[in-house]
């Protein structure tokens, strides 16, 4: 450790000419630290930092707005008839371009749940019994109308590829907690009600932030994490074995050398170890009781959405940082009503379980809850189905740390644009990580000479209206 | 906190800076000053432009503006900017508090300095004019070559002394693997530590510089910058095939292509005279950017992005510079403006593409046979003529034969018998019924999957003979866009027509269509293939299926009810592959004659059209139809047109076994505008013409002529063009010593680092060029230098001043990149399959690793065989699935340009080294060999034959008791567990072991080789 620090003590003397502080923070991140765990390069949060988890329960696919969140009774007068063409003018269409464009009613009825009133798709009974919990944001917005750059941009601001994740970028700012997992898990399922969408593993990538702060995706089939499985005929006590002769032979080696870097070498064998031996029992659910089981409607361990709601909830409790779990299953071009008839069953009852788990085990004040896609679905018929969408989208929040009950911001009344209150993907961002106590201008990363930031370049607010 | 303390230790080491007290330089000392600080809204950017005061331009720093002047020469106190970067006022002070970078006490005194001594600008440093700077003339006692000579003087400057010559083995061993990008052979080794000489060195230099292997060691870097992938990288990153441009990477590294041929024949091969096949091939770079097959993607929006991505690689790979900033705004710290992105982008505007990839096929794709396929193609090509003459020759015996067989064809139709179903239900619940004319018509419910059950009682099938079967699939108005499927776009899929006769069922043989869609042959209806039969995109018409088959075994029956079931028969349509892809209408015909089903015979309803008309009212073309039908049925020709049918097979076979590349065609270059804020919708912008950026020299093409992209590679490598040689000499030096001399070696622009040693750079790269862009000459110049082979040992007094090695009083040492960790573990074992080139493999991965990816959905099929050991480099590149232990080596997806990978140390990466049976394999392999190559059977010998061959050198102490413990205890363990022990050696594909060697003691020794492959030292350059 002295010497990591000697070194680095004379490197920042050494760089005085002319580099900022942002620099030498993306320079203390990139140099490999001894441990290769632990803290982030924010030690000093610039506010009070709310929450110190987040769980994204990201609808991949588009989840169509209509269908969920966003009550609109003049779409359903209007069914049939020409959408309005000053809405539709010039604006973007995916696969219905150069088609004309109906208005489509939204298929199901909605009701007001809890105290609040909140306007929910009657599909959703489950999160309806949480509506007093939840702070629906109905005026989302982004910029890309196809899947892969849609995502792109939520997970990393911009739509261009090489860019870190927002769950890197929080463990590269605040570090992470857990010694025997990583700080960022990816878990993902498939459902019935649509195509699976494909997703990228440049969703969870570090991009140019090192790679140590990469989101860890858990695998459906086979050893959870990627190589996690010991050699066939080698037991738990011979690999131990093997690892402790690796990192003494590491030892010997560096008290010749004097490497820094061994001496990281030799953590993050030891923190490999501990994966291998603390990952089985985290995927190992037979220790729930009933009732959480039955609550989140999953035997568990059988990699459907209810499980990995379920997995999140144990990854959360150890200490994991950020956890993302895709549903790949809200393509919705065609057979909409049917579509979200499967789909909201799939997801209903475990995110309304989650959310009463992690109250109940006291986790549910300082972690962020997000659930929706990466963009909604048009107003306008797609045959049976609907387009993509990015003008209007609805984006529902939980956690301590947001208003309960409310909703935040419109759409027009065709729940085409965003009207009041718009809130962009990178507004979103800013208040993410206000939530985690950092003001997003203040946060960068030196690449290719720029301070590159979660929020871009443009104009990014934090979404003041929707913190408690 | 940590912040803070490095603040505060900037302040207090600013008086004895490293760069001694020499006079303020403005682009060393003040450039990153103002470039970080004060640019972004005092720069070049006009949009965001503050006080309409610019600091990046000496004459507009320096101008009066409403009576405040922000720079006074020589007066630094009356400077308005020196009065606003101390100021107390937090409404004056700048730069203000809200952009978070603030000044530091060291910084503001530089500036007052800088003004003080007269506000010199200078041009940025990498845009000035390349000069050959003079070598130092004091001769330094270390210097073997004049790289030398710049580092000492510097050293000497600062106080210190180059480091004293690696070991021999060290050596070797960083040489081997900084040009090969492999271990060196421990028979190498043994004889160059035998004879360190300087003679010897160069002579080894010489080997690694004619390996072929050096290729692809320079070509795994190139293909970083370039983007190199096999998949499309965007949503269903589906595959596409570009190898062989790696293959002309790897070819031009090895014959020493001049780097200003190089560049030329990759952006322009194409346009050059006569191109020849690799100069074409080469043009691939211009395609290798990420395109999607997205099915909502709006073309226009995706050739903007595809443009904008050709901008931005081309300028990092070349340029150095981040001009691809300058797409929705003027860059904030160079010179770039929006115009010049488009302008750049403007050259690129001729290549053939496709905004959304249809299908996932791209178009202009070219074919690139090998030497032995060429020849093959010319000789089938000259029998395919042969026999075409032949299958089209006249005599008076086809001349009647045509007349017979015009008269079965009229007859034809008759032959077919509507076959009328009795009772139809469909169990998927649709309501299905026979209309008049024989055909059955779906309606109500449209199921996911369906099954239609057809009974037919009266039938006249032969039990015993073949017959035919026809499926007519027929619109209708009450069908999606008529039909004839259910399906929304009109589509079915059909997956089978399951027949029984008196309870036999009926075996198909054959199967045909008047059409079927790419993936969706009729021959899947009889072969089970879950794709089915499908009609896309021939909708809203009459097709049909022809079945040819037999009943099987027919059934003695003896039971009383003989009578009733005789020839009863079901038949069962089942659809069960997409969605609601159901039959819309259709109709059954069958016939006894089995002839109706061949081509010609059973030729279309429109054919038998043709046929029935009177010669003299057949135009010429329909005589050429019927001609052309008749020649595929007469039996006279039947000789001849197998023979044809066998060579087109082999033709076409071997036609798509070629390889194909995505070499860069050109067409009518589209229009390009200034999209403002980048906004591919807004067609306001101004139209630009090609063109290089407007503050470098410019491409001088004759008037109204439009510069194109060979004149931008020529401008690339012009005299004029000091950016090119930088950037690339620099990125040398990068794989060479661990770190740029400029250290942000993709951004030679204002916000990069300013070279740490700028004379020897300009050297190098004057140099270069005057080699004639000769690059082994350069990597030969590079390790030549005393520099190069120092010891990288890192003593306490530099590990406390010069941590980061930049002043270079010793050598670096870094962790080997993703693919060389490979190719090592497959080295050292023997299983490396040396083979240079060729498409790419696919070596093991874990199971479901792919399950994101859809559109189609895949299952990874590792190569089996020699193809499972080849290097690193040629791994299938699975953009946005990389192959996961490259991943986790830091291996980029090669979605944009990288220049410089990071390397990082994650837990990831031990697991990957722990478990990953490439390295399991290896480990056992190696196990094999010691056991039996090692020539004393003791345990140190063996161990030191092992670290011989492995670490190429002797163990040390405690090497040997650890290893030795290691054996001792999983020798115990596998003695008494004799099954574990056969279950480690049989990982991976490599054949088990020689029986003769002890099960037990090979599993231990793979212990030991596992935990040698698994140290730090294996996996570091030294």
């Amino acid at each position: 450790m002295s010497d990591f620090y000697s070194t680095r003590r004379s490197f920042l003397r050494q760089s005085a000419l002319g580099i900022g502080p942002a620099a030498l923070l993306s320079l203390l991140a990139r140099d490999g630290s001894a441990d290769g765990l632990g803290q982030g390069v924010i030690s000093k949060p610039h506010f009070k930092p709310r929450v110190k988890r987040v769980i994204h329960l990201c609808m991949a696919g588009g989840p169509s707005h209509l269908e969920t969140f966003d009550d609109k009774p003049t779409l359903r007068e209007m069914h049939g008839k020409p959408m309005p063409e000053s809405l539709t003018k010039g604006q973007q269409v995916a696969q219905l371009q150069g088609r004309a464009l109906t208005c489509f009613a939204p298929q199901f009825d909605f009701a007001s749940f809890g105290e609040s009133g909140q306007r929910i798709c009657s599909q959703f009974p489950h999160i309806g019994s949480v509506a007093d919990d939840l702070c629906i944001i109905r005026s989302m917005y982004t910029d890309q109308i196809n899947h892969d750059p849609a995502h792109t941009l939520f997970n990393t601001g911009s739509s261009q590829a090489g860019r870190p994740s927002m769950g890197s970028w929080l463990l590269y700012g605040l570090g992470q907690e857990c010694d025997n997992l990583p700080g960022y898990v990816v878990l993902t399922s498939v459902g019935k009600g649509g195509q699976a969408q494909p997703i990228a593993s440049r969703q969870w990538h570090s991009g140019f932030l090192p790679s140590r702060f990469q989101g860890v995706q858990f695998q459906a089939t086979g050893a959870p994490v990627l190589y996690l499985n010991r050699p066939d005929g080698v037991s738990m006590q011979q690999q131990r074995r093997l690892v402790d002769t690796v990192n003494q032979l590491n030892r010997g080696f560096d008290d010749l050398v004097h490497d820094p870097e061994i001496a990281t070498r030799i953590g993050q064998y030891e923190m490999a170890f501990r994966m291998q031996t603390s990952v089985p029992g985290l995927m190992e659910m037979k220790n729930e009781s009933k009732e959480t089981l039955q609550a989140y409607g999953t035997e568990g361990g059988d990699g459907t959405y209810a499980s990995n709601c379920l997995l999140a909830r144990r990854l959360l409790e150890r200490g994991v940082r950020f956890v993302q779990l895709y549903h790949r299953a809200w393509d919705h071009h065609g057979g909409i009503k049917r579509s979200i008839e499967i789909t909201a069953k799939e997801v209903d009852q475990a995110t309304a379980a989650l959310i009463k788990d992690l109250k109940q085990r006291g986790l549910y004040d300082d972690t962020l809850i997000v659930f929706g896609g990466e963009f909604g679905r048009t107003p306008m018929a797609q045959g049976t189905g609907r387009d993509h969408h990015i003008k209007g989208f609805s984006l529902v929040l939980g956690g301590g740390a947001v208003q309960g009950g409310k909703s935040y911001g419109t759409t027009d009344e065709f729940g085409y644009a965003a009207a009041e209150n718009p809130v962009h993907v990178r507004d979103f961002h800013a208040t993410l990580l206000h939530l985690f106590g950092i003001d997003h201008k203040r946060f960068s990363y030196k690449f290719q000479g720029l301070d590159f930031r979660l929020t871009g370049v443009e104009e990014a607010h934090v979404v003041k209206g929707v913190i408690a | 906190m940590r912040l803070n303390l490095a603040v505060a230790i900037c302040l207090c080491f600013w008086a004895t800076g490293v760069f001694g007290d020499a006079p303020v330089e403005f682009n060393r000392d003040i450039r990153p000053i103002l470039s970080d600080k004060c640019f972004a809204c005092h720069g070049p950017d006009e949009k965001t432009r503050e006080a309409d005061l610019r600091l990046d331009d000496r004459a507009s720093a320096l101008a009066d503006l409403d009576g405040h002047r922000a720079i006074i020469e020589g007066k630094a106190e009356e400077s308005e900017l020196i009065r606003r970067i101390i100021s107390t006022d937090e409404s004056e002070l700048m730069p203000p508090a809200d952009h978070d970078k603030p000044l530091t006490k060291a910084e503001i005194d530089l500036l007052r300095k800088w003004i003080n001594q007269g506000a010199q600008y200078q041009q940025h440093w990498s845009l000035t004019p390349l000069v050959r700077p003079g070598i130092p003339a004091k001769k330094a006692a270390k210097a073997v070559n004049p790289i030398d000579v710049f580092i000492q003087r510097k050293l000497k400057l600062e106080g210190f002394a180059p480091s004293a010559t690696a070991d021999p083995r060290t050596l070797v061993r960083r040489l081997s693997f900084d040009l090969t990008g492999l271990p060196p052979d421990p028979a190498v080794v043994a004889a160059f530590s035998a004879d360190p000489s300087p003679e010897a060195y160069a002579r080894l230099v010489d080997q690694l510089l004619s390996s072929p292997h050096y290729g692809e060691r320079m070509t795994m870097y190139w293909l970083d910058l370039v983007r190199y992938a096999d998949t499309l990288g965007y949503h269903g990153d589906q595959v596409q095939s570009v190898s062989p441009y790696r293959d002309y990477v790897i070819n031009a590294f090895n014959s020493n292509k001049p780097f200003d041929e190089f560049t030329t024949e990759q952006l322009a091969g194409d346009l050059l005279p006569d191109a020849t096949l690799s100069q074409k091939v080469a043009s691939t770079y211009n395609r290798l950017n990420r395109a999607s097959a997205e099915g909502g993607v709006q073309p226009k929006e995706y050739l903007a992005k595809y443009s904008a991505d050709r901008v931005r690689t081309t300028g990092a790979v070349w340029l150095g510079s981040t001009i691809g900033c300058a797409e929705c705004h003027d860059h904030k710290f160079d010179p770039f403006t929006t115009k010049d992105f488009y302008r750049f982008a403007a050259f690129f505007a001729d290549i053939k593409e496709q905004g959304i990839v249809s299908g996932a096929n791209h178009v202009a794709k070219l074919p690139v046979p090998s030497e032995a396929e060429s020849q093959r193609l010319k000789e089938l090509s000259v029998a395919l003529q042969q026999a075409e003459t032949e299958f089209a020759r006249t005599t008076p015996e086809l001349q009647a034969d045509r007349s017979r067989w015009e008269q079965e064809v009229k007859n034809g139709t008759d032959r077919w018998t509507v076959w009328k179903p009795k009772q139809v239900r469909s169990e998927g619940g649709a309501k299905l019924k026979v209309l008049d004319d024989g055909s059955v018509l779906a309606s109500g419910k449209n199921p996911a999957h369906d099954v239609y059950v057809l009974d037919f009682s009266d039938s006249e099938l032969p039990a015993d003979k073949p017959f035919a079967l026809r499926l007519e699939l027929l619109p209708d108005k009450s069908l999606p866009r008529q039909g004839p499927g259910r399906a929304g776009n009109g589509n079915l899929v059909l997956n089978g027509v399951e027949m029984t006769v008196n309870q036999s069922p009926v075996q198909w043989q054959k199967a045909t269509a008047s059409h079927s869609q790419a993936s969706h042959s009729p021959e899947y209806v009889i072969n089970g293939h879950k794709h089915g039969w499908a009609i896309l995109p021939q909708i809203g018409k009459r097709q049909q299926l022809l079945l040819a088959g037999q009943v099987t075994k027919p059934k003695k029956d003896t039971t009383a009810n003989k009578q009733d079931n005789q020839g009863a028969c079901e038949m069962r349509l089942v659809q069960n592959y997409v969605n609601q892809h159901n039959l819309g209408r259709f109709r059954i015909s069958f016939s006894t004659d089995i002839d109706i089903s061949k081509p010609g015979v059973s030729a279309s309803e429109q054919l038998q059209e043709l046929v029935k008309l009177p010669v003299e009212k057949r135009s010429t073309e329909q005589q050429q139809q019927i001609d052309a039908a008749f020649r595929e049925a007469t039996p006279l020709l039947s000789k001849a047109r197998a023979q044809l049918a066998q060579l087109r097979t082999e033709n076409d076979q071997l036609q798509k076994r070629i390889v194909t590349t995505l070499a860069t065609s050109t067409t009518k270059p589209r229009t390009m505008r200034v999209l403002p804020r980048g906004n591919w919708m807004d067609d306001s912008g101004d139209i630009v013409e090609p063109g290089v950026p407007h503050f470098l020299s410019q491409i001088k093409s004759p008037e109204n002529a439009r510069a194109t992209r060979l004149d931008l590679a020529r401008w690339l490598t012009s005299r004029d063009n000091p950016l090119v040689a930088r950037t690339f000499v620099n990125r040398l030096w990068m794989l060479l010593y661990g770190q740029g001399l400029a250290r942000s070696v993709d951004d030679l622009g204002s916000q990069g680092e300013m070279p740490t040693h700028p004379e020897l750079l300009d050297w190098l790269a004057s140099e270069f060029v005057e080699s004639g862009w000769d690059i082994k000459h350069m990597i030969q110049l590079m390790v030549s230098s005393h520099a190069y082979q120092q010891s990288s040992a890192l003593p306490a007094v530099l590990r406390e001043r010069d941590p980061y090695n930049r002043l270079y009083a010793r050598q670096s040492r870094w962790r080997l990149e993703a693919e060389m960790i490979r190719d090592n573990a497959l080295s050292l074992s023997g299983l490396l399959n040396p083979k240079i080139g060729g498409v790419s493999v696919k070596p093991y991965q874990p199971a479901g690793y792919w399950a994101q990816l859809n559109f189609p959905k895949r299952t990874y099929q590792q190569d089996n065989g020699s193809q499972q050991y080849r290097r690193g480099l040629y791994t299938h590149w699975q953009r946005t699935f990389l192959h996961p232990s490259l991943l986790a080596f830091d291996a980029p997806a090669r979605e944009e340009c990288t220049a410089q990978r990071p390397r990082s140390n994650t837990p990831l990466q031990s697991l990957v080294l722990l478990n990953d049976p490439t390295f399991v394999e290896s480990a056992r392999v190696l196990a094999t060999r010691v056991l039996q190559e090692s020539q004393q059977t003791e345990f140190e010998a063996r161990l030191n034959w092992f670290t011989q061959h492995t670490l190429m050198r002797a163990p040390r102490d405690d090497e040997k008791t650890l290893l030795k413990s290691l054996y001792e205890e999983d020798l115990k363990v596998y003695r008494k567990q004799q099954a574990d022990a056969e279950r480690v050696l049989s990982v991976g594909l490599a054949k088990p072991s020689p029986g003769e060697l002890d099960p037990a003691e090979l599993a231990a020794w793979t212990s030991v080789a596992r935990a040698v492959l698994n140290l730090h030292e294996t996996i570091t350059r030294y």
